[in-house]
């Protein structure tokens, strides 16, 4: 195993964008106060809709956008319940994530006839870069959603610590009273930025089904939305370390994957990535206990 | 008059079973610094919020230079040239002054907050109303007075032509204080109508034009304050003349130091002294009190006594003769200043937080008997007249004065000889004060050593038999009950008797 080799890079990065992309929506929820973690629900409804409108249409982008619309109206659930109706947001993302584990493996059966994977001919799974003429040799054979996501996360820095209304979702999230106070409408940047991490879910979904593979199956986002939930509690709500957390588990999946073919048994190396970002979920609990000693 | 800036009409609030506005009217014109005062739980900061938009009416309405407006959220209130500075401020710790002054309004360049303009606009009104700020600054980490001018900069940058300030002094010094009031003038002196609410009486004859008194709701006095004085306010506050104080009782001090601090020295973090050989004697039966400027060693000083701070100290504190416990010795009776913090559980209901401490002492083989923990509650709610809707509701939703009442309830049934008090009238109105000293008083007399711990100089002297006096960590001074605040104040700048 060599992991000097672009290849592998290329493999990183492959591994990195759908945990990246759903990450950013759960930065931005947290930035504005909102505890997103129906990330993991998400991202695999957004991988269902993508392939099944990829399927249905035959086109690939069609199905990008389909899974966007289709996880925005997810995410409407979250938006409603929680922020509108004021519910515990824990207890409604648990449901929604357990809702999208159910309801996907139960509309598979209905549009494909069988549980398990789908995978056929028509479905088009998205174009690399090489095949749009936009070939970057450093990238590897990603789709053109692998470097949108690492623009994302430069706007997303951007948007936050510039735009006015960055500055406004940054103040909900810091003092809800205070936002009130000072004129802004909380509710409608609540509502929001759970909407827009819908959006970026549903891209998730759509780089993780027609973009690493180009199949679904059932369970596909098999913990990365959570992944996503710990990357966000390590970034500490900044774009580039949100980066760097995301990029240790593509890192990580990357690793694992070239240890299939090596001696270690197949579980073992399934289980790498989960245990090698519990391990930096463990250091940054440590150093952040470490840090604020002097404060108090 | 000519048509009031603002006018509330007829304005009626209940919350649960409290009325809380009832039938109130109440009108400011332009240019007038309006008081607006009564007692804790009066109806004031209701009213206020009400005309804000934080809260709606249930009946009656708002006129804006003459025009009825709908409320139903602070931006309706700021779109109508409303303002508001919070007791508890409204500000976002991360964000820099400049950002916190222009939020909702924000000046914009090429898709982004133009933080230049941002800062040269609120260095231009710091300027103006001469009310300094660093528009660069992190809130998070300033002084509550400069916080409170960055929420007046922000009435001030939203164009407020009224402003409301809800008790803006109890978190001031009185020299901040006075400042306040004369870039309160200022800010009048332009067209601006402002309603001052505050429970001091002092500061509404020093600083308002005319004084609008509530009492449980109602409007109970209209005065121009030029023609009033602090007894007819106290009067229409409490519906009752204050009590003429009693001649002082001289406290009859005997028998050995219930509490004693011999030689004490604290160091910080730092290695930094903060207080340097210190040594006292409380006896039964005597307030000692405590004066300094902020920081002169005070919070390291009962720190030390109630057991709560160990780390870095020398030298001895005896209870009755015994060395203080680490960890808030049970042998303390301790009514801290931090009301929402240390004193009360916030989350808690008020029987809960008449509880604690005396837990273990209720407590059965079955855990704590509901009925047991109730009726001790609602006695002392009787005996100790906290006013509050049951003893099961939480006790931040008491007001100041009775959460006060409340911890003293607590503090001074546990049977402690030493009482160590910091604060205790602090942001509590006329009435509650009097009762307060009252119940202090009585601790004192039966055999109470209380150490008393206050900012306010008329407090210290009013109460204690002593009063010790620290400058920057050392024990500079002690008088006795009769020091004029003159000589305390030198006392406590380190200009020495």
């Amino acid at each position: 195993m060599n992991i000097f080799e672009l290849s592998f890079l290329s493999g990183v990065l492959t591994a990195t964008a759908p945990v990246l992309l759903a990450a950013l929506g759960g930065l931005i929820c947290q930035v504005a106060g909102v505890f997103n973690i129906a990330l993991e629900g998400q991202l695999l409804w957004g991988a269902f809709t993508a392939v099944v409108v990829s399927d249905v249409t035959g086109s690939a982008w069609t199905g990008v956008a389909g899974a966007i619309a289709a996880t925005v109206l997810f995410s409407g659930m979250l938006s409603a319940a929680s922020v509108g109706l004021r519910a515990d947001p824990i207890v409604v993302a648990v449901g929604l994530n357990l809702l999208a584990l159910g309801l996907t493996g139960f509309l598979m059966r209905r549009i494909f006839g069988s549980g398990g994977t789908y995978s056929s001919p028509e479905l088009a799974g998205l174009p690399t870069l090489a095949e749009l003429g936009l070939d970057v040799p450093v990238l590897g054979p990603q789709s053109p959603l692998v470097p949108l996501a690492l623009a994302l996360v430069v706007a997303a820095a951007w948007w936050l610590g510039r735009t006015r209304s960055g500055l406004r979702v940054r103040a909900v999230g810091q003092h809800r009273e205070a936002a009130e106070a000072a004129g802004l409408r909380v509710g409608a940047y609540r509502h929001g930025v759970v909407l827009v991490a819908g959006a970026l879910c549903g891209l998730a979904g759509a780089q993780l089904a027609l973009g690493n593979v180009t199949l679904f199956s059932e369970g596909m986002s098999a913990g990365r939305g959570w992944i996503a939930v710990v990357a966000v509690m390590l970034s500490g709500v900044l774009p580039y370390r949100l980066l760097l957390a995301c990029l240790l588990f593509g890192f990580a999946e990357a690793v694992g994957f070239r240890l299939q073919g090596a001696r270690l048994p197949q579980q073992a190396a399934d289980a790498a990535p989960y245990v090698i970002t519990l391990f930096a979920l463990v250091l940054a609990a440590v150093a952040a206990r470490r840090r604020p000693k002097e404060a108090s | 008059m000519s048509v009031p800036a603002a006018e509330l009409v007829g304005v009626s609030k209940r919350f649960g079973p409290v009325l809380a506005n009832d039938g109130i009217d109440l009108a400011v014109a332009r240019g007038e610094v309006h008081a607006v005062v009564g007692e804790n739980g009066a109806g004031k900061s209701t009213l206020m919020s009400i005309l804000y938009g934080l809260h709606r009416p249930d009946s009656g309405h708002v006129l804006r230079a003459g025009e009825r407006i709908r409320l139903r959220s602070p931006a309706d209130g700021i779109r109508h040239g409303l303002g508001m500075v919070h007791q508890r401020f409204r500000l976002f710790p991360g964000l820099t002054v400049a950002e916190n002054i222009v939020i909702g309004a924000e000046p914009v360049a090429r898709g982004r907050v133009d933080q230049e303009t941002a800062h040269r606009a609120v260095a231009d009104l710091s300027a103006k109303y001469g009310l300094r700020a660093d528009p660069a600054a992190q809130v998070g980490g300033l002084p509550v007075g400069v916080r409170q001018r960055v929420e007046i900069l922000r009435a001030l940058y939203r164009q407020a032509e009224v402003l409301i300030l809800d008790e803006p002094t109890a978190v001031l010094t009185p020299a901040e204080a006075g400042r306040l009031f004369e870039v309160l003038r200022t800010v009048a002196a332009t067209g601006v109508a402002i309603l001052l609410v505050t429970h001091k009486l002092t500061e509404v004859l020093a600083a308002s034009d005319r004084v609008t008194v509530l009492r449980q709701g109602r409007v109970t006095g209209r005065f121009a304050t030029a023609d009033t004085s602090a007894d007819e306010l106290v009067h229409a506050m409490i519906g009752r003349s204050l009590a003429a104080p009693e001649p002082r009782r001289r406290s009859k001090p005997d028998g050995d130091p219930a509490l004693a601090v011999r030689d004490l020295t604290v160091h910080d973090a730092d290695g930094v002294p903060r207080l340097s050989g210190v040594s006292f004697a409380v006896r039964p039966g005597e307030i000692v009190g405590i004066a300094g400027v902020a920081g002169s060693g005070q919070r390291e000083l009962l720190d030390t006594v109630t057991g709560l701070r160990s780390p870095g100290r020398t030298g001895q504190v005896l209870l009755d003769g015994a060395p203080v416990v680490q960890g808030r010795d049970p042998r303390v009776a301790y009514v801290p200043e931090d009301r929402h913090g240390r004193a009360t559980a916030p989350e808690m209901s008020l029987a809960e937080n008449l509880l604690m401490g005396e837990q273990h002492r209720l407590a059965t083989r079955f855990g704590l008997p509901r009925k047991t923990v109730r009726a001790r509650a609602e006695q002392l709610t009787e005996r100790f007249a906290i006013s509050a809707a049951s003893v099961d509701v939480p006790i931040t939703a008491l007001s100041g004065g009775n959460a006060q009442k409340a911890v003293l309830a607590r503090e001074l049934t546990r049977q402690s000889r030493v009482i160590v008090v910091e604060e205790p009238t602090q942001g509590v109105d006329v009435g509650v004060r009097e009762r307060v000293h009252a119940l202090l008083v009585a601790a004192r007399d039966q055999g109470g050593a209380i150490l008393l711990q206050s900012s306010e100089l008329s407090e210290l002297r009013e109460l204690s038999d002593r009063v010790l006096v620290l400058f920057e960590g050392r024990l500079v001074a002690e008088f006795d009950a009769d020091a004029t605040e003159e000589r305390l104040g030198q006392a406590m700048t380190g200009v020495l008797p």
